[in-house]
């Protein structure tokens, strides 16, 4: 994996993201280790995200590697009007690898084109966020203690999540079965449900959250969006159908763990935190050792 | 030489040399003639619509003198006009005929149908896969969405 970018899940193989995991679980061990301390990180964020900003930030830290970078484009030369070209170009000279987030789709892959330095894509618009799809796997591995014959319930927004696109995508690579919850006008598009049928696998679809709770091994909550419907009504009836509640979890397997990649804003109730089902702010913290996993595999410090 | 097909070959007359671009579906001819950059053509051009075919029941034609075509625009004509048969004439003589192919990866000529794709916003060329050849639909390798026929724009 030295010096390759990653931009979308499938630019590695699902051989280098068991890689990858594993590599994790070394530093979760032993997160603060001083291998990169001859290597500069950027961290190129033209739209703010605190939480995927900062999640590297800890990452690179914790590795002893220096930090470059800006959080937000008004602070650069954006402003003045000089092209994602340009600016990739220039700080490629100044680092070792770049780190990026920007609100346009395919940003991240025309920026691996024109750097001499590997990117990583922090997210580019609605298109990938391919760090965020290894530490759910990540987190999934290490609470179910495997990735295969798995039963996932995906939940919320299936349709413009890019977040669920990626992880079914990851998942098509083992034998798993999809529970598809959702309003109507929020499924998953076909061109995600495309890969779950070439690889013969079945999935489900339902509207009511309650009825997959006690079939799953996974529930990956997301977050409707009132911004997604064009008819306030049609959000309004369907905002509370999709809200996980501490009582919805009496019927579920023992081994269930909610997982959601923040921020949650009302779809899991406060009273599901204290349960031990509960692991999204662990899954959070997951991704730091993921980061630091993906660093120092593609600065080629460790094989 | 029948009489009927000699007939059919005088509706639109010869070039001396060029390409002629036979087999088109009518309803399209204008368009080839729009993204091969046609219409301000400063040599002799010569367009022939609804024309008779055995093969397609009717017909667009187009002969364009000194006109010899890249593979890149041979793509275009693909795209819009997948039935079109390439004739490469020199001295009143066929020298090449062919079938216009839909090539596996199209680049420079279309643009990406998503507004918020990079590639609409820098500037830089846009590279599509084609992932299905008779309904032709691209992907795009920079945004991923993927542009249908009816959403496809020429540069």
């Amino acid at each position: 994996m030295k010096n390759k970018s990653l931009i979308s899940i499938n630019d590695f193989t699902p051989e280098e993201h068991i890689r990858i995991l594993d590599l994790a679980e070394d530093f979760e061990r032993q997160p603060t280790q001083r291998i990169l301390e001859e290597y500069v990180v950027a961290t190129l964020f033209f739209e703010p995200s605190t939480r995927t900003r900062l999640s590297f930030e800890s990452a690179a830290s914790r590795l002893g590697a220096q930090l470059i970078g800006f959080s937000e484009p008004a602070s650069t030369s954006l402003q003045k009007g000089e092209s994602l070209r340009d600016t990739i170009r220039t700080i490629s000279n100044y680092s070792d690898i770049i780190i990026m987030r920007h609100p346009r789709e395919g940003s991240a892959r025309f920026a691996s084109e024109v750097s001499s330095v590997p990117i990583i894509n922090a997210g580019d618009g609605a298109n990938q966020h391919p760090t965020q799809t290894l530490l759910d796997l990540y987190s999934i591995r290490k609470t179910q203690g495997k990735l295969d014959n798995l039963e996932i319930a995906f939940v919320g927004d299936l349709k413009y999540g890019r977040t669920v696109h990626s992880l079914v995508m990851a998942f098509c690579n083992y034998t798993t079965t999809f529970h598809l919850v959702s309003p109507e006008a929020l499924k998953l598009p076909s061109s995600v449900k495309i890969h779950i049928k070439d690889k013969k696998l079945t999935y489900h679809q339902y509207t009511e959250l309650q009825e997959v709770v006690p079939k799953v091994d996974i529930i990956y909550m997301t977050r409707i969006q009132r911004e997604r419907f064009s008819d306030p009504l049609d959000y309004e009836k369907v905002k509370n159908s999709y809200v996980l509640r501490k009582s919805m979890l009496e019927q579920a397997k023992p081994n269930l763990r909610i997982l959601h990649p923040l921020p949650r804003v009302n779809e899991i109730a406060i009273d599901v935190d204290s349960n031990p089902m509960a692991y999204y702010f662990t899954q959070a913290m997951n991704g730091v050792f993921v980061r630091q996993a993906l660093l120092a595999s593609i600065l080629g410090v460790v094989e | 030489m029948s009489k009927k097909e000699i007939r059919k070959e005088l509706k639109v007359s010869a070039i001396e040399n060029g390409t002629v671009i036979d087999h088109i579906p009518s309803h399209n001819v204008f368009q080839v003639i729009r993204i091969l950059n046609l219409t301000d053509y400063p040599n002799q051009l010569l367009i022939g619509t609804n024309l008779e075919s055995q093969k397609m029941g009717k017909k667009g034609i187009i002969k364009v003198s000194n006109k010899f075509f890249e593979p890149q625009e041979i793509n275009k004509i693909a795209l819009v006009a997948p039935t079109a048969t390439l004739i490469v004439i020199h001295d009143f003589n066929v020298t090449e005929k062919k079938q216009v192919k839909i090539p596996n990866q199209v680049e420079k000529i279309v643009k990406c149908f998503n507004p918020n794709c990079i590639t609409n916003n820098e500037e830089m060329e846009t590279r599509f896969t084609v992932i299905d050849k008779r309904e032709l639909k691209l992907r795009c390798r920079y945004c991923e969405k993927i542009t249908a026929k009816d959403d496809m724009v020429f540069f």
